[in-house]
Formats: C-alpha cells, structure tokens, sequence
C-alpha cells in the first residue's frame, strides 16, 4: 500500500525523505565500492523485471482472486540488502512520477517502508536466520513466506504510523491498525509464496545466482550504523521542522480561525502535549466519541460554541458564504488565466 | 598503423556447466577483409566472436589483434579496435536517448565539447541517423535501432567492425539498407549470419563452423557450390545461386 | 495486467508530450523540479482544514497546462484515476471528526467533511504537480535534475536503467502471459505451478540480458564510471520562472486571497 501526498504532512514527509535519502546515499555508496560492475545493468533490468513480472499473476486456489509478486524480498535474495533497497527505491520513484502512485513528498514515506524493512530488517534478521548457510527447497520457501510476511507487516505498521503522525486522516490509530495489519498478512502470504516459487525454480536451473547473493557481506554491523544515522536524521529534521512550526504558528492559526472562526480547538492541537492528548483522546475513542455525538446536535452546537467563542454566529456564517465566494472567483480567474495563456500560446 | 590480422590459434571454450562451445578453432583475418562465419545453431558462432573482443576468455589457444594478444591488460584497447554491433540492438542501446547512446563509448574514450559532438555526429551521418539524435531507442522501428547500434561501435573509431546477425528480424528494405551501409565500409568486418544470401554479397571470405570447429575456409562462391558440405552443416545454398526453379517452371508450362 | 499495460501507454504518451517544444520545455529541468517541490510543499503544509486557501494554488498546474500544451483532459483522467485510494483512506474523517465546524444557516457542517474535502483537493494539486512536471520535462532529464541536486550517480544511474528496460521487458511478459493465457481454460493452468516457470524463465531471461548489456556496456570502453554530457544552463529564464512562482506560492500560502475576495464582493452587497 503507498502512502499518498495529500495524507500526509510536510514534517513528516521531510522527515522520511531525509531516511530514505541517506539509505539510497549509504546504499549508493555500498554498491559503488563493494560490487562488481556487473551489478549496474543487472540492477536495472531487475528493476524493469519488477515491472514485468507484475503484469502477470496466478489464480489462488479455492478463492478464485489472483495474486501476484510485490518484488522487495525477491530481489533480496537475489542481489543483497544494498542493491535491492535501490532498486526498490527507483520502481517506487518511476511509480510516483509516471503512474501518481503516491507521490513526490510521500516517496520518502513509501521508499522506506516497502524499501527497508524487507531490505534491511526482515532480510537479515529472518530470511537468512532461517534460510541458513546450507538452504534447500523447503528451507528457502519457508523463510520467503515468513519474511515476506514480517516484512509487509512491518511496512504496514510505518504506513499506519505515519499517517497518524501527520493528522491529515482522521483515522484513529487503533482503528487503522485493526484495518491495515490483517489485509497486509494475506498480502503477505501471497507475496512469499510467490517468491518462493520463483526462487525454488531458480535454485534448481542456475543455482550459482543464488549462491553468490547469499555469501555476500552481511549486514548486520552496518544495520546498526544504518539505524543510528536513521536515528540522527530523524532528529534533526524534527528538530529544524517544528522549530520552524514553532516559529511562526501565528501565520498559521491566523488563516485557521479566519477560515473556521474557531480558535480554541485549532489551539489545543498546537504544541507537543496538545498532539500528546489528541492521540491519547483518539486511543479511548469511546468517550470522546459520546463527547462529539453530543457536540453534533446542531442546536447545542451552535450555543456550545458560541459560549466558547466571542464570536457571533452571524459573523461564522458571513465567512463562509465569502468563503465560497472567493474560492469559486479564484477558480474561475485562474481558469481565465489558463485559457488566456493558451490562446496566447497558440497564436505565437 | 601495423595491419590488423586477427589471429586466432587452436581456440577452445568450454562453458562452466561443461558444455563445449569450441574445440578447435584457427584462421586468420587481414586488414580490410570481409568474411562471413557461418554455421547452424549451436556452431559455436557467438561464442567465437564474444572472444574477439575479449567478453569471453579462451579455455584454450589464444588470439591476437593488431600485434597485441587478447589479455587482460590489452582488453581496453583491443576493445577500442574492435567494434562489436550484437545481435539484440535492445542490449546494446541502454542509454535513454539515441545521442546518450552514440556518446557513450567516445566519453568512456574521454571525449570533450567540440570532440565528442563531432565524433557522435560523424558516426549518425554515417549510418544515416542524424535525424533520430534525440529520440528514446524504445520509438525506433528494428531497422533504426540496428543502424543506431552500428554508429555506438563506430563512434569508437574501430579499425575492426564485428557483427553478430546484422540482417536478423529487419523487413526486406531495412536489410537492404543495412547491407548498402556494411558494404560501404573499408573496416575488417566480421560477420556472422543465417542470412546466407547477405553473406554471399558482402563477404568475398567464407569461414564454416560445425560443432565447435572449422570444416572449410575459402571464397564464398565455391563453398557455396559444394552441397556435400553444406548438407553436413545443415545449412543450403544462397537463393541467388540457385537460380529461380519458379520461374523455369513457369516457362515450362508455358 | 491490463492496468499496466494502459499504464505503459500513458507512460509512453507522457513522454510523447514531453518531447514538445514551448517555452516550458525549453526550461532547465532543475528550475521545474525546484517549483514543482516548493508547490507541493506549499500545498501540503496547509493545515488539515484548510479549503480556500487552496484554490488560488490551481493557477500553476493550470497555467503550465495552457503554456506548455498539454492536453488538460488527459492529465485530469489521471488525477481521476488516482482519487479512489484519497477516497477510501479519506472518507474515515467524516466518520471519526464530527466536531461542528462550518454553518450554513441550519446545515451544520463537521470538520471530518472539511477536511475530506481539503484532502481530495490536496491530491488533485500535487498529483497534477507531478504529472506537469513529467509532462513538460520527461523522465530522463527530470533525473539529471536530481542528480544535480546531489542525488547519488549509482541511483541516478539505477532510474535510467530502469525506466529503458520497462518497455522491453513489459512486451516481453506481456507475449508470455499471452501465450499462457491462450493455452489455459479459463482459470486453469494459471496456477501457481505455471507462474512458478513463467516468471522464473521470465527472470533467467532477464539476467541473460544483464549479462549481455554488461558485454555491450565493455565492448565500448566501460569502467564502470558513468559520463554524461551536461544539460543547458540556468539563465535568466529559470531564474524568473523559480523566482516568480516561488513568490507566488509564498504568497499564496500566506494570504488566503479567496477569503479576501469574498469579503470584498460579500461586503460590497451587504
């Protein structure tokens, strides 16, 4: 599942951006002074195969849908941690450019969690534990359809996280969990099957390419270093970015109460214990449930709000009758100005 | 510069998987010759020339180009004398346009500015594909692509042009086009074919493989003419040699 | 199967578009990546429920749509066929956030719709964002933008690779899955035991090719260094274009100009 632009925040967004930006710099740097050469087409054309072999699926029996390969962990197993996080990373690049799948801001978001964790924590930790130094058949499959499914969990569970903390959707967490985690392990049993049947044909034609990518170095010193400059950035791309909110949320706030004429809630939201008891109101969503339904009577919501506003009813409804009338204005000038645009476009 | 021989010296390949690809092979090429190597599937064709420019190492024997033995140490500039066009223009024009692609080889050369636009342009004039310069290679028809990956080897300046299946999968115009271009060129060239009728035009020099060795070394015209051999090979007569039994029937009839 | 061979088709008339010649095109990518990322930027930064703030934001994928000619009908069927996923994760707010916001007269409308509505006109600014992007710059340059904005040259590099094989291997399974298709009775034999060899000899194929565009790669004096030859300069053009619209976008993002309208025209009838 790919997180999209418009659910999250630019906080959020920045702060996986610069994850997944020092991964594929880290990764780059790994692939330049450890492989051979022959990695750099090799790399490519897996990337395209990835495309491909999503074109074709295979009917599940019994169930009548089909399935087909998601792509990180085959190509793992094939080329090693390093290569295969940057091949992901470009699938999903091309993805978001060309097909809008997800998007330029949410690509951090998505690089990272269909990119790293099969890559980097499901790989090492449960793939070769699993799969061992002398793998056979039944070894390898079983440890596709385990890791395959950890790591779609785990990318899940990043979905999940990140679009709570960007409070774009108003989905609570409890529930998004409920939705995501389960959907994502039929996913994910379908993911490993898959490439444990293309990898167990594999083994048995050309069974030196999969010798050669599972003797290759392992990653689990360079995980921890991997998760520390995770760790560094996370911090201080936090740090600048609501350093900056925190500067100027009067900009802010402003154009909030203008649009809403309301204040208060917007405020409660602001700062690190506000968001700390929006979450904490969201997990016992019951209560605050019975809180809101009662909020939605519109009489004593109208005199609900007006004993916590100043502002006059009259006032609320004068701003968004203008409201709406500017936005249409504005609709319809920037649609003169594209038209004017390409009649003068045409004629030069 | 000395003339390049290509020398090729009781040349064996065998594959990891065990399989011979080569048993022994020898011949030699002069500068400026044209020679077909022909033979069935399996022959030991492309196996014969991924060794000419040093893809392939020899299990056994040893070629020479120019003066200088096919090492490791000699591989880039043997690379350089050697222009090698494949079979499948898609694995040899991987770049995103058609320009990329020309400019690749003269800018590993190290090729600058005024240099490597010259180099880029002469060799798309000479195949003529100037017009194409900018165009991704996945907008070209087959006979583009092939004529584009002939100007990435030529863009090298090679003294020695080798070229696996030059007319395979191109419509009778595209052929003829590519055949009129090769034919022009004064580069050692290298060919090998199914397309027997091609090789009896542009190669006066005929070199049959068959399972791996040499079994006849001459003028096109007469190999042609044994059917005894080329029987053995699995392989026939050029078209235009065999005059057009169609046509005679036709008059018979008549 | 079918969604992505239509996929490839658009990806080939993007390019297509791309290829065109305004004074959008001409532009060095860089300056188009840089205002494409500020805009996008500006868009999401809005708070969750923001809506007229917004609007202004549609000059710019609007006006690069009539300058640079591209076919404002296709770019709209993509953005409409990206809405159905913001739909299905956005039409929890209403659900869950049901606190009153907005009054019209009797009708009472909860923040949940507010922002349902913010999130569906955010995903139509920045997916259209990226589509004028592509469309105006295409693939190949786009990258070398990136590059020059520090990305690593063995990703750059990987992005080309990729996107030139897309075309070939896509035909390539396409074919197989067609010949297996037409062999197979209805569903049978398009099982995970045929899958398993088709992709499998799908995937072999494919490394024969690596291995072969390795060969092709040598053959012209590859070391495993990349040269690329620079793209045109960053003129006064660009400078305007960046300076222009990052201005604007500021602004847009600091003033909610709708809103002013409105209490213009509201307050010159009342």
């Amino acid at each position: 599942m790919h997180m999209a632009d418009a659910l999250i925040s630019p906080a959020v967004g920045a702060v996986m951006w610069t994850a997944s930006a020092g991964t594929i710099a880290y990764c780059s740097k790994k692939v330049r002074e450890e492989m051979d050469d022959k990695i750099v087409p090799l790399m490519g054309v897996l990337g395209a195969f990835i495309f491909a072999a999503q074109m074709i699926s295979f009917t599940i029996p019994a169930t009548g849908s089909s399935g087909h390969l998601g792509g990180g962990l085959l190509l793992t197993i094939l080329l090693g941690p390093y290569a295969a996080f940057l091949v992901t990373a470009s699938v999903l690049t091309v993805q978001a450019l060309f097909f809008a799948d997800g998007g330029l801001l949410a690509l951090g978001c998505n690089i990272f969690n269909l990119g790293f964790f099969p890559a980097f924590i499901a790989y090492p930790l449960i793939y070769k534990k699993i799969a061992g130094a002398e793998y056979s058949q039944t070894r390898i499959a079983f440890a596709s359809i385990i890791t395959a499914v950890a790591g779609l969990q785990m990318g899940a569970f990043g979905v999940v996280l990140e679009t709570v903390a960007s409070d774009i959707s108003s989905l609570p967490f409890s529930t998004f969990i409920i939705l995501m985690q389960p959907i994502h392990l039929v996913i994910g049993i379908v993911e490993g099957l898959a490439t444990a049947s293309v990898i167990a044909f594999v083994y048995k034609a050309r069974p030196e390419i999969l010798s050669t990518s599972l003797h290759r170095i392992p990653v689990a010193c360079s995980l921890r270093r991997i998760m520390l400059a995770f760790l560094a950035a996370t911090i201080v791309t936090g740090g600048i970015v609501s350093w900056f909110a925190s500067e100027q949320p009067d900009g802010l706030e402003w154009t909030i109460e203008k649009i809403t004429g309301k204040k208060d809630l917007e405020a409660a939201k602001d700062g690190m214990h506000g968001t700390l008891a929006l979450l904490q109101g969201r997990f016992a969503f019951l209560p605050d449930y019975s809180f809101k339904k009662a909020d939605l009577k519109p009489a004593t919501s109208i005199t609900h709000a007006d004993t916590e506003k100043p502002k006059s009813e009259g006032n609320r409804l004068g701003t968004s009758a203008s409201g709406i009338t500017g936005g249409l204005l504005t609709l319809v000038i920037a649609g003169m100005i594209g038209f004017g645009l390409r009649k003068r476009g045409a004629t030069t | 510069m000395s003339h390049h021989i290509v020398a090729v010296k009781n040349l064996r390949h065998t594959y990891p998987d065990g399989t011979v690809a080569i048993q022994d092979i020898s011949f030699t090429i002069t500068h400026g010759e044209s020679v077909g190597i022909i033979g069935a599937n399996g022959a030991g064709k492309s196996t014969l020339l991924h060794h000419l420019n040093g893809t392939l190492t020899p299990t056994g024997g040893s070629i020479t180009i120019g003066n200088f033995p096919v090492t490791k140490e000699t591989l880039p500039s043997i690379r350089r004398t050697v222009g090698m066009v494949f079979q499948n223009p898609d694995d040899q024009l991987f770049m995103p346009t058609v320009y990329d692609d020309v400019a690749f080889g003269p800018l590993n050369l190290g090729l600058r500015g005024e240099a490597l636009e010259q180099c880029v342009s002469n060799a798309l004039a000479a195949v003529g594909a100037e017009t194409l310069r900018h165009k991704p290679p996945y907008n070209l028809s087959g006979g583009e692509k092939k004529r584009v990956a002939i100007a990435t080897a030529l863009a090298m300046s090679p003294d020695i042009l080798v070229m696996d299946e030059p007319t395979s999968g191109l419509d009778p115009y595209a052929r003829r086009q590519a055949m009129h271009l090769l034919a022009a060129f004064s580069h050692t060239r290298i060919f090998t074919s199914h397309d027997l009728d091609m090789v009896l035009e542009l190669c006066p020099r005929v070199i049959v493989l068959h399972e791996g060795v040499v079994v006849a070394d001459g003028a096109a015209i007469e190999l042609f003419n044994d059917t005894e051999l080329l029987e053995h090979c699995r392989l026939e007569q050029p078209l235009s040699m065999r005059g057009c039994s169609y046509c005679r029937k036709l008059a018979h009839i008549r | 199967m079918s969604t992505i061979t239509t996929a490839l088709l658009d990806l080939k008339y993007l390019e297509i578009l791309a290829a065109g010649d305004t004074t959008i095109h001409r532009l060095n990518p860089l300056a188009k990546v840089l205002v494409t990322l500020l805009f996008i930027l500006c868009v999401i930064s809005c708070n969750r429920y923001e809506l007229t703030a917004l609007l202004p934001f549609f000059l710019f994928p609007i006006a690069m749509i009539a300058r640079a000619n591209l076919p404002p009908l296709f770019i709209l069927k993509k953005i409409i066929l990206f809405l159905p996923f913001i739909l299905l994760v956005g039409i929890f707010n209403p659900v869950f956030d049901r606190i009153p916001l907005v009054q019209f007269g009797s009708l009472t409308v909860s923040g949940g719709w507010i922002s349902f509505l913010s999130i569906i006109i955010r995903s139509i600014l920045t997916v259209g964002g990226a589509f004028v992007l592509i469309g105006t710059t295409g693939f190949t340059p786009t990258c070398q933008a990136l590059r020059r904005m520090g990305m690593p040259q063995v990703f750059t590099t990987q992005l080309l690779f990729l996107y030139r094989y897309i075309f070939v291997l896509a035909e390539e399974a396409g074919r197989t899955s067609l010949a297996r298709e037409l062999r197979s009775c209805g569903t049978k034999g398009q099982g995970i035991e045929s899958y398993r060899s088709l992709i499998g000899a799908l995937l072999l194929r494919t490394w024969g090719r690596a291995e072969r565009i390795h060969d092709a790669m040598l053959a012209r004096g590859f070391n495993g260094e990349f040269h690329r030859v620079q793209s045109n300069g960053f003129g006064r053009m660009e400078i305007i274009y960046c300076f222009g619209w990052s201005a604007l976008f500021i602004f847009f993002r600091l003033t909610n100009i709708p809103l002013v309208l409105g209490n213009f025209i509201t307050g010159f009838f009342a």
